[in-house]
């Protein structure tokens, strides 16, 4: 094995006993997992006649696009990818990595695939966990040609692509946040602002963010709540890209993105008196 | 090729001076860096291990970069004065894991860092958690860090900090040891009395330059505004002062505190030596002559002044 690969594994090792056994990384499970808590009553107290596989579907539709998307996996990332160099700084450890025959390009690397196999593994798996939740009620014939007959299994791994690629693109961003900015909870705002105010962007500013090609990911549209709302705005998406357009220029962007925190990461100095 | 070379080496932090100017080559040995606080050192050593970049001119490390990390750092090894360690980790876990980044085997990594540790002596502590240790325990743990993949150039910030009088002569004694294998050891230290018993050479710095470099003996010869301090042990020192202050060399002499001898400050020391050795000749039995002031101390207190601080 190249020394490269071994020196990106050997980071891997180091950072994801970190992020999965952290007690401060503990929110980030409760950000996966808190749709389970609801889905989970209304698979065990909601009354089963009145309950309809479509209607559940668009439930479900709803909570990934409006919870999990926009918050869980957004903080979430933040939370794990921010921390990855930043964190280090906080803890004066980072210059552990800066004494190693290891160049920044490869650090940086191997922060990104820890902290991208933590995400994916959380979230990815959490939305395995909310699907069984909300749909596991139903009759096992229905569920049955619901998923092998039906859109079920497509469904259901859009939605693990979508929450993989989301942890792609807002952790390649938050980690450049991590790299570049003392600071990196204030660019983490005006992220979130702009990911927020997307729908209400012309089309071309739109495109310059990740909550759009994510939406085009999404395999149940959502219904328009009617009328001229702002909500309107949120929930429709006027100009929806293919699924295929939308998974390359998100990773297009993430490249981009970790190109220039790579190149970043060669100017990082350390001077923890200044943190 | 065989020297850390500061080729007109300037930090500064926005407009706040680092160091400055520096012109600087070291040659293997071990040499120590003294100065007051703010006096660049760690910065100087920051920068022999491209923790930062010179605002201007260039550190090369026996002919290499910090550019060309994959070379650079399995000749350097640096123990920082920062207290932080990776969480949750044992002593053990933590020399390994940093290790394993320079591709080895994994048994070569446990191998190195089990040799490491024992040359620190914390063989009983290595499986414990680092948040256990004390402070002399983690400088040691550092310094296991520092050595394991056995680079030519070890460079230690402060590493005889919280250190125990045991600790602290072992670890003098590990320095001595790696000075004598022909490798560069460079420390910082503020107990000039250790700098003697440690040092081949010093570097001095105040307020981000560097005053004085060499071996202490070479550096004090150049002080030519301090009179050098001669220590004479004799049976007669009154007569010997008596004779000596009729000598145009001699600046000063006094009857040293224990009466036992003579303590004599001449500005030219070569006379000087030949003078007392014709008084012996003349009755004084003379049983030593030694400068009493060619120690970091006193080379120290010259150049910097005594009022600021060492660290």
């Amino acid at each position: 094995m190249t020394l490269w690969r071994r020196q990106i594994l050997a980071i891997m090792r180091i950072d994801l006993a970190k992020t999965f056994l952290s007690r401060r990384g503990l929110w980030i499970y409760f950000l996966a997992l808190a749709p389970v808590v609801p889905m989970m009553g209304h698979w065990m107290f909601g009354n089963k006649g009145d309950h309809q596989l479509g209607e559940d579907v668009q439930i479900f539709a709803g909570i990934f696009q409006f919870y999990y998307l926009r918050i869980a996996i957004f903080f979430g990332c933040v939370g794990i990818f921010m921390n990855l160099f930043r964190g280090e700084m906080l803890d004066k450890s980072l210059h552990y990595y800066l004494l190693a025959p290891v160049r920044r390009e490869v650090l940086l690397a191997g922060k990104f695939l820890s902290g991208l196999t933590a995400a994916i593994v959380i979230f990815c798996s959490s939305v395995v966990i909310q699907w069984i939740s909300l749909f596991a009620h139903f009759p096992p014939e229905l569920m049955r040609s619901f998923i092998f007959a039906g859109p079920g299994m497509s469904q259901l791994l859009s939605y693990i692509a979508a929450a993989a690629l989301a942890c792609i693109g807002y952790g390649s961003v938050f980690l450049w946040a991590g790299v570049r900015y003392r600071n990196p909870l204030i660019p983490a705002a005006i992220i979130l602002v702009w990911e927020g105010i997307n729908g209400i962007l012309p089309a071309l500013l739109k495109k310059l963010s990740i909550i759009y090609w994510l939406k085009s990911l999404c395999p149940v549209s959502l219904p328009s709540p009617g009328g001229n709302g702002i909500l309107n705005l949120l929930v429709v998406d006027i100009d929806p890209a293919p699924a295929a357009i939308a998974t390359i220029n998100l990773l297009l962007l993430a490249a981009f993105v970790l190109t220039w925190a790579a190149m970043r990461t060669r100017k990082i100095e350390i001077s923890y008196g200044a943190e | 090729m065989n020297e850390i070379l500061f080729d007109n080496v300037s930090k500064f932090y926005g407009e706040v001076l680092g160091v400055n100017k520096i012109q600087l080559s070291i040659p293997p040995g071990v040499t120590s860096l003294v100065g007051p606080n703010g006096s660049g050192k760690t910065t100087l050593m920051n920068l022999i291990a491209g923790l930062l970049r010179p605002t201007q001119g260039r550190v090369v490390v026996c002919g290499l970069q910090p550019s060309d990390p994959e070379k650079f750092f399995r000749t350097v090894g640096y123990a920082t004065q920062y207290d932080g360690f990776p969480r949750g980790l044992t002593g053990l876990q933590f020399v390994e894991c940093y290790l394993r980044l320079f591709g080895f085997s994994p048994a070569d990594t446990t191998h190195m860092a089990w040799e490491a540790i024992d040359r620190v002596g914390l063989r009983d502590a290595a499986p414990r958690k680092i948040a256990g240790y004390s402070k002399g325990m983690r400088q040691r743990i550092k310094l296991a860090q520092a050595i394991a993949h056995r680079p030519t150039v070890l460079v230690l910030d402060e590493p005889l900090n919280g250190l125990d009088p045991l600790a602290r002569a072992e670890t003098i004694a590990l320095f001595r040891e790696l000075g004598k294998e022909g490798s560069h050891v460079l420390i910082s230290s503020h107990i000039l009395h250790e700098v003697d018993l440690i040092s081949d050479q010093v570097v001095m710095m105040s307020q981000g330059y560097v005053v004085a470099e060499g071996q202490i003996r070479g550096v004090r010869d150049e002080i030519l505004d301090q009179p050098m301090q001669i220590l004479i042990r004799c049976d007669k020192p009154g007569y010997l002062a008596a004779r000596l202050f009729q000598q145009e060399e001699v600046v000063e002499a006094r009857i040293h505190a224990d009466g036992g001898g003579l303590l004599v400050r001449t500005r030219r020391a070569e006379s000087f030596y030949k003078l007392v050795n014709h008084i012996a000749l003349n009755g004084v039995q003379i049983e030593s002559i030694a400068p009493a002031d060619d120690d970091a101390q006193s080379v120290y207190e010259y150049l910097i002044g005594s009022g600021e601080s060492t660290k």
